[in-house]
């Protein structure tokens, strides 16, 4: 027995420590692409000094270190590329508290989307958390330090916007607060009006820390939310459609897919949009609105609000939303790549396009699905495939679809959203030389040994 | 090539207009009705080609069998009107297009048809469809595509109904009992209207739920309710059968209120106005209905088209009527479903 289980059996317990294979398999992989590599230890722990001490002693030995949630980012970002110590934050759990008058909570690093949202619908019906479109497992530290989006994406942005204060350990050990909560006992702003530290964690993948707790803006819920879906066979249109939806103000999430079967989807495009209210005259009101926004494209004939039956709506209005489950296990197997950068909205015809064309030549099945973000400042475009594990040509084809997919988006302006390994090498071929030079600053000077999550934002 | 048969002269000689007269959509007196009409007959231009909301009503308010709403459908087709916008029509073509998805159960000579609507093949259960429910087809293979009518596409019915008939027939059945009142309206109204040949005996469900209430007669416990009938477009496709929703009304004791928007004056259920992009319409009509169903009083809102139901059920639950299709009425009649004292859940998701 190693002297570095023993440590870590001292630090979370035996029955919290494990190098059994049986569990080293799981923590090698998530359910995407990427290829496995097993840890050499796992270890959850349960509070904030016991993280503090994994990560201390796994500095002073050089071991890497791998924080993880759900893992469930499906682009390996929680595998372990170069073995060491896989961190599973999900014992830590905890809903610190919520201020309600301040519509914010405080969780704990392992807490998961699911568990927030039952707690608020339990104890306070008023207000909501933008939840990710992902199972409700997921924990919401890793969705921030990821940069997800949530349904509530288009109202106020990225997730990880909502963020009202971190406490993060620093791959050297040193328990560090970032906002408002680094000198008030209040976690209601992640920066301003200080100096904005949270830009040293929020989008690292885990390279520069781990979050043990966090802030999370709630926001109001109301009391009734319907859905509505606007049609229309023209992908060129789909800017100008989102441009005068945005306008309205009015809806809170909006969602665009596409997909070829079932027949009854083909060739359309498909934006829903949701729509909220406490009285049926607040939702109606907004639902006019909505519908006027678009009588430009629907006197034209060139788009039209399909009728969503009762039977469909729980489908749409669920959340997170299960369907997506659906296509994930099309061509079963258990294989499911997905990769969203994040480009203007004016691109979405192109790219449109482009993953259809992308799917045929490699004959894959995709989906092709976009969030706004913000009031049209951006949308995440997924590249998303289903793939049979089992078929290793299958899996050779995706890879190459999802490489030209990303390339392209990339060549059209965008950016990444979760990258994989290689699309971090691809967005650092193309940053600003500072920009890197910067990344660097930061990562040698936070992680002087490397241990944090290494092979992940490897600035060379 | 199948062609409708319309005698314009029909129109030519009409004394009343009464297609485009009593139409609740359009207000016009009776010489713009008859002008218009000609002018549709002709081939010409119409803002009623525009402004149609596709009810079907013209098709009973003309008392001298042409088709009028069939010609408009036609016309608008030929002119490339649509009524919905390309990406919703294409939509629906392709929705119910036959994919090989079927279901086909134990047919006998006489069979049901669910249409392509899972719902109605649930609602086909107890000892109303005693005997009956194994033999049964449902499916786009099955579908009877009234609806295309909808979408000003009669190029699709042409292409498709002759098929539906054809699959319905090579399974030996000789009578079919219509579920849906469209797919009966399809086959008595349409097809013939088309010159496509209908082989078997299409029997409306109103009918066979009258028949076997009269069977089980002694079980019937009369319900003591006032409802009102939601009277779907598909009903003007089959006057000769519309006298059965008061026979089994009567039948089981359920008292049909009077009220302004019932019989020839009934309002659409407003979705398909709604897809049609005359969403204010839509609203106006919804709202006029159900005012008129609660000053009424009454305490039921009867269904017969699933999707008519599908259309109302919140809004009138809301304004405190029951919604519920006349076949669960009748299953209500008998004890086979509980009388709804607390209105059915139709609250949007919270």
């Amino acid at each position: 027995m190693s002297d570095i289980y023993k440590s870590l059996v001292e630090i979370a317990g035996e029955g919290h420590v494990s190098t059994q294979t049986e569990e080293l398999y799981f923590y090698a992989r998530d359910p995407g692409l990427m290829p496995t590599h097993k840890p050499d230890y796992v270890v959850a722990p349960k509070t904030t000094e016991e993280v503090q001490k994994i990560v201390k002693l796994a500095n002073k030995e050089k071991i890497p270190i791998v924080p993880m949630g759900a893992g469930m980012a499906l682009t390996g970002l929680i595998i372990p590329l170069k073995g060491g110590i896989v961190i599973d934050m999900k014992r830590m759990r905890k809903i610190v508290g919520v201020n309600e008058k301040a519509r914010h909570a405080i969780v704990e690093g392992g807490t998961s989307q699911g568990a927030l949202k039952a707690y608020l619908e339990r104890n306070y019906p008023n207000l909501r958390h933008s939840i990710p479109d992902a199972p409700p497992t997921v924990t919401i530290a890793a969705n921030v330090a990821i940069h997800g989006q949530g349904r509530l994406a288009q109202q106020y942005g990225f997730n990880s916007d909502m963020v009202s204060g971190l406490e993060v350990v620093l791959p050297t050990g040193e328990l560090c607060k970032i906002g408002s909560c680094s000198m008030s006992p209040d976690w209601f702003s992640k920066g301003p009006t200080l100096p904005d530290l949270s830009g040293l964690f929020l989008g690292w993948l885990g390279t520069t820390g781990i979050i043990t707790k966090l802030g999370l803006k709630l926001y109001p819920k109301k009391r009734m939310r319907d859905v509505e879906i606007f049609v229309t066979d023209r992908e060129d249109l789909v800017p100008d459609i989102l441009f005068n939806l945005t306008h309205t103000e009015m809806v809170e999430d909006i969602n665009i897919w596409f997909q070829a079967k079932p027949i009854m989807f083909t060739g359309n495009h498909h934006i829903t949009l949701y729509i909220t209210g406490d009285r049926d005259e607040e939702l109606e009101f907004k639902r006019k609105m909505v519908w006027d926004s678009l009588k430009e494209f629907r006197d034209r004939k060139d788009g039209g609000f399909m009728w969503v039956l009762p039977a469909m709506k729980p489908t749409f209005l669920d959340m997170p939303q299960k369907s997506i489950t659906t296509f994930a296990d099309v061509k079963k197997g258990g294989g499911f790549e997905y990769s969203g950068p994040i480009v203007l909205i004016e691109k979405y015809p192109m790219l449109a396009r482009n993953l259809e064309e992308v799917a045929n030549k490699y004959k894959l099945a995709y989906s092709g699905m976009a969030r706004v973000i913000g009031r049209g400042h951006a949308m995440m475009f997924a590249i998303a495939f289903t793939f049979n594990r089992a078929d290793p040509n299958m899996m050779e084809r995706v890879k190459k679809a999802g490489h030209e997919g990303i390339t392209f988006a990339f060549d059209h302006g965008g950016i990444p959203w979760k990258p994989t390994v290689e699309e971090q090498k691809m967005a650092m071929e193309r940053m600003d030389p500072n920009t890197l030079k910067l990344m660097k600053m930061v990562k040698e000077n936070l992680d002087p040994n490397g241990i944090m999550n290494p092979g992940n934002w490897e600035v060379n | 090539m199948y062609r409708l048969k319309f005698d314009e002269n029909v129109c030519v000689t009409c004394p009343t207009s009464d297609c485009l007269f009593k139409c609740q959509y359009i207000d016009v007196d009776r010489d713009t009705a008859h002008n218009e009409m000609m002018k549709i007959i002709k081939g010409e231009g119409s803002f009623v080609l525009r402004d149609c909301v596709t009810c079907y009503a013209c098709e009973e308010y003309c008392k001298r069998g042409n088709h009028p709403f069939y010609l408009i459908t036609e016309r608008r087709e030929e002119k490339g009107m649509l009524t919905a916008s390309r990406a919703i029509t294409n939509q629906w073509i392709n929705m119910c297009a036959p994919q090989g998805k079927y279901r086909v159960g134990e047919v006998k000579e006489k069979a049901l048809s669910c249409c392509f609507i899972g719902e109605l093949r649930q609602m086909a259960r107890g000892k109303l469809f005693e005997g009956i429910r194994s033999s049964y087809v449902l499916g786009a293979e099955f579908f009877c595509e009234v609806v295309y009518l909808h979408f000003a596409k009669t190029s699709i019915i042409k292409e498709r109904l002759p098929k539906v008939i054809e699959n319905i027939s090579q399974l030996g059945i000789k009578q079919l009992i219509c579920m849906h009142d469209e797919c009966y309206g399809s086959f008595t109204s349409l097809a013939p209207a088309f010159g496509i040949e209908v082989p078997f005996e299409p029997i409306h469900y109103l009918e066979y739920l009258y028949d076997r209430l009269q069977e089980l007669k002694s079980e019937i416990k009369p319900l003591n309710i006032k409802v009102a009938y939601q009277r779907p477009c598909s009903s003007r496709l089959s006057l000769d059968k519309y006298h059965f929703v008061g026979d089994i009304l009567a039948l089981i004791g359920a008292e049909l209120v009077e009220r302004e928007y019932q019989g020839e004056n009934a309002l659409c259920c407003g979705e398909i106005i709604r897809m049609t992009d005359r969403d204010e319409v839509a609203n106006d009509v919804q709202k006029r209905n159900i005012d008129d169903m609660v000053e009424s009083g009454a305490e039921y809102c009867v269904f017969n088209c699933p999707y008519c139901q599908m259309a109302l059920s919140e809004k009138v639950s809301k304004r405190g009527i029951k919604p519920i299709h006349i076949i669960d009425l009748c299953k209500m009649a008998i004890g086979e479903k509980k009388i709804n004292k607390g209105g059915e859940k139709n609250e949007r998701y919270l």
